[in-house]
């Protein structure tokens, strides 16, 4: 089509890029974006043009955009509403054609999404807060290798959430010692435990030794307790090659689970190793090291419902997720919106939960979201209350610093979740009886009744620094800019 | 005197034998396992009773007893049929396991008998 002639020089971004009549189809990836602009700029121009930014746009007009169909290439910003309670910033949705994107490739998605539009001058600050990716791309990713029910089958363990521990001290430990802490923990009930994200292959444990000695007491504990156990072992390296090398040796051990972390390692390292899972029948845990240097600003970077989101396209079957416990009602709501977002078929668009687009998941199978950290027996009744079945709790310090040893520990917390459990399908209620069911427990418990003693009144309850927005969904500016669909 | 304890388990002991939910607690009595029969039925999920030697309780596959009760939701018929299960075969581990034909899981699973198990 002639689009006219040629007229170089800087135009306004809004001539091209903003058009609030716009309504996306469901083939659009939708994403918004919390834009903090500088003084003295317009906001449908800012809209403009970080639609321009993150895809067909540069600073310029150049001659080969007559060229092509750049009305049917370019992204459209198409809505723009009020922060509530923040007017230092307003939300833009911006509508992408899915042809953008080279299939099943998170990393070209965020490329663009949250490439060099994140450095525009233009901006003080600016956040992707979500993405809906259309169930036509969902079906070009790979997805959770395994999955949540999938994963119960192998492990042959139902009705009840998983539990796992992080062996301590995270750093130093001699790969025999640190067998025996792993032995110790599976012996006593837990089903897995996992290596320190940071754990990988150094001077005072190298890898193999350590996947040896721990599949020997994941095997030993296995015998002595009739149950299916795991160790997550941690394959993430200095380099891919190296990476695979590990994670062979570890089916090599008969061992169900490896373990990855999918942001310092990467997105790509990340696909190809769920891809390898999925071929070679192992179980995939991923850690999320650095998350928060992109998540925890209220105003600058990724919200960690899109990584989240980001990782089940690229596969994975456990994600940690935030543990909730001591958590303001509003930080409850966003974290069980992004666990929904791990588990469910489909998502509704809830701007109570922080989910500002549906989101249908097809048939991609769930992972399980892994709750951890600073958490221990007397939070078990909350912890099932909030997360359900399909969930996986971990208690290091609250296994391991049990007065009487890592198997005493673990004892303690399975007891303590299986009574919870139990309670929970009697009809009890766990957040105002939660104390009576541990307690009723413990009777038959001494393992339990210690831990009770150990931490009680323990708890890790700080104001968050990254506060749901509570928003109430009113554009300001087109009211015909239509909603994902 | 030292306060620290050791943890029982041991490979001799058939009691460290470990299976599944609930394992950890006392076994159930009549009313307990009622209970939970209740949940899996209010939950819409198809109660199925199974069982096995005591040696082969780490297998996936367990016999079955009769069919599935798809629809059954009275608590007492299951209970029945599981007490029957229990008389024809004394030596082994029973189970009822809720299946959840919607996700395709098991929702709930419960070793509610355990055999000769304490005696040998």
């Amino acid at each position: 089509m002639n689009q006219g002639g040629y007229n170089a020089g800087v135009h306004a971004y809004r001539d091209t890029y903003w058009d609030g009549n716009y309504e996306p189809i469901d083939t659009d990836v939708l994403a918004c974006f919390k834009i903090t602009p500088q003084e003295g700029t317009e906001r449908e121009e800012i809209a403009a043009a970080v639609a321009a930014e993150s895809s067909t746009g540069t600073w310029t007009t150049v001659w080969t955009d007559h060229m092509t169909d750049v009305d049917y290439y370019k992204a459209r910003a198409y809505r723009i509403e009020e922060v509530p309670a923040d007017p230092s910033c307003f939300y833009v949705f911006v509508a992408y054609p899915i042809e953008l994107f080279e299939e099943g490739s998170i990393v070209n998605v965020l490329t663009s999404l949250v490439g060099n539009v994140f450095g525009f001058k233009a901006l003080r600050a600016i956040r992707l807060e979500d993405v809906r990716f259309p169930l036509h791309y969902v079906m070009t990713c790979g997805g959770p290798p395994n999955g949540i029910q999938v994963e119960r089958d192998l492990l042959n363990k139902y009705g009840r959430p998983l539990l796992g521990a992080t062996i301590k001290p995270k750093l130093g430990l001699s790969a025999k010692n640190y067998g025996r802490a792993v032995y110790e923990c599976l012996r006593g009930g837990l089903d897995f435990t996992k290596d320190d994200e940071n754990v990988n292959s150094q001077p005072f444990m190298r890898w193999r030794h350590r996947f040896e000695f721990v599949a020997e007491a994941v095997h030993t504990a296995q015998h002595e307790t009739g149950e299916r156990k795991g160790h997550y072992l941690n394959v993430t390296a200095g380099t891919v090659e190296e990476m695979f090398e590990r994670a062979e040796h570890a089916k090599s051990l008969d061992m169900p689970i490896i373990m990855h972390d999918f942001l310092t390692a990467g997105f790509s390292a990340n696909t190809s190793l769920a891809n390898w899972c999925r071929r070679n029948g192992m179980l995939l845990h991923i850690h999320r090291a650095m998350h928060a240097v992109i998540d925890r600003d209220r105003h600058h970077g990724i919200h960690y419902r899109v990584l989240a989101k980001c990782l089940r396209l690229s596969g994975g079957d456990h994600l940690h997720s935030g543990t909730v416990v001591g958590k303001l009602e509003g930080d409850r709501h966003a974290i069980l919106g992004w666990v929904d977002q791990m588990r469910e078929d489909f998502v509704y668009e809830d701007r109570s939960r922080g989910l500002f687009f549906e989101q249908n998941w097809g048939s991609m199978p769930g992972l399980f979201p892994v709750a951890s950290g600073g958490i221990h027996v007397w939070h078990i009744p909350e912890l099932l209350s909030i997360f359900g079945d399909d969930s996986i709790f971990q208690f290091g310090g609250g296994t391991l610093g049990h007065p009487w040893g890592n198997s005493a520990g673990a004892s303690a917390n399975r007891v303590a979740l299986e009574a919870c459990v139990e309670a929970r399908n009697q009809g009890r209620d766990l957040e105002k009886e939660g104390t009576d069911i541990l307690e009723g427990a413990a009777r038959n418990s001494p393992e339990l009744a210690e831990a009770m003693k150990t931490w009680k009144e323990v708890r890790f309850e700080y104001d968050t620094v990254d506060k749901l927005d509570v928003a109430t969904g009113e554009p300001v500016v087109q009211q015909q800019g239509g909603r994902g669909r | 005197m030292n306060p620290f304890r050791s943890y029982t388990s041991r490979m001799t002991r058939p009691t460290s034998r470990k299976l599944g939910t609930f394992s950890y607690l006392p076994e159930m009595d009549a009313a307990r396992v009622r209970k939970q029969i209740e949940y899996i039925i209010e939950q819409g999920w198809n109660p199925v009773i199974e069982h096995v030697e005591t040696d082969r309780a780490t297998e996936h596959y367990w016999y079955m007893w009769k069919l599935p009760f798809f629809g059954e939701c009275n608590v007492d018929a299951i209970f029945t049929e599981i007490t029957a299960c229990r008389k024809e075969f004394p030596g082994h581990y029973v189970r009822i396991v809720g299946y959840d034909n919607g996700r395709q899981t098991q929702g709930a699973r419960i070793v509610v008998y355990h055999g000769d198990r304490r005696t040998n």
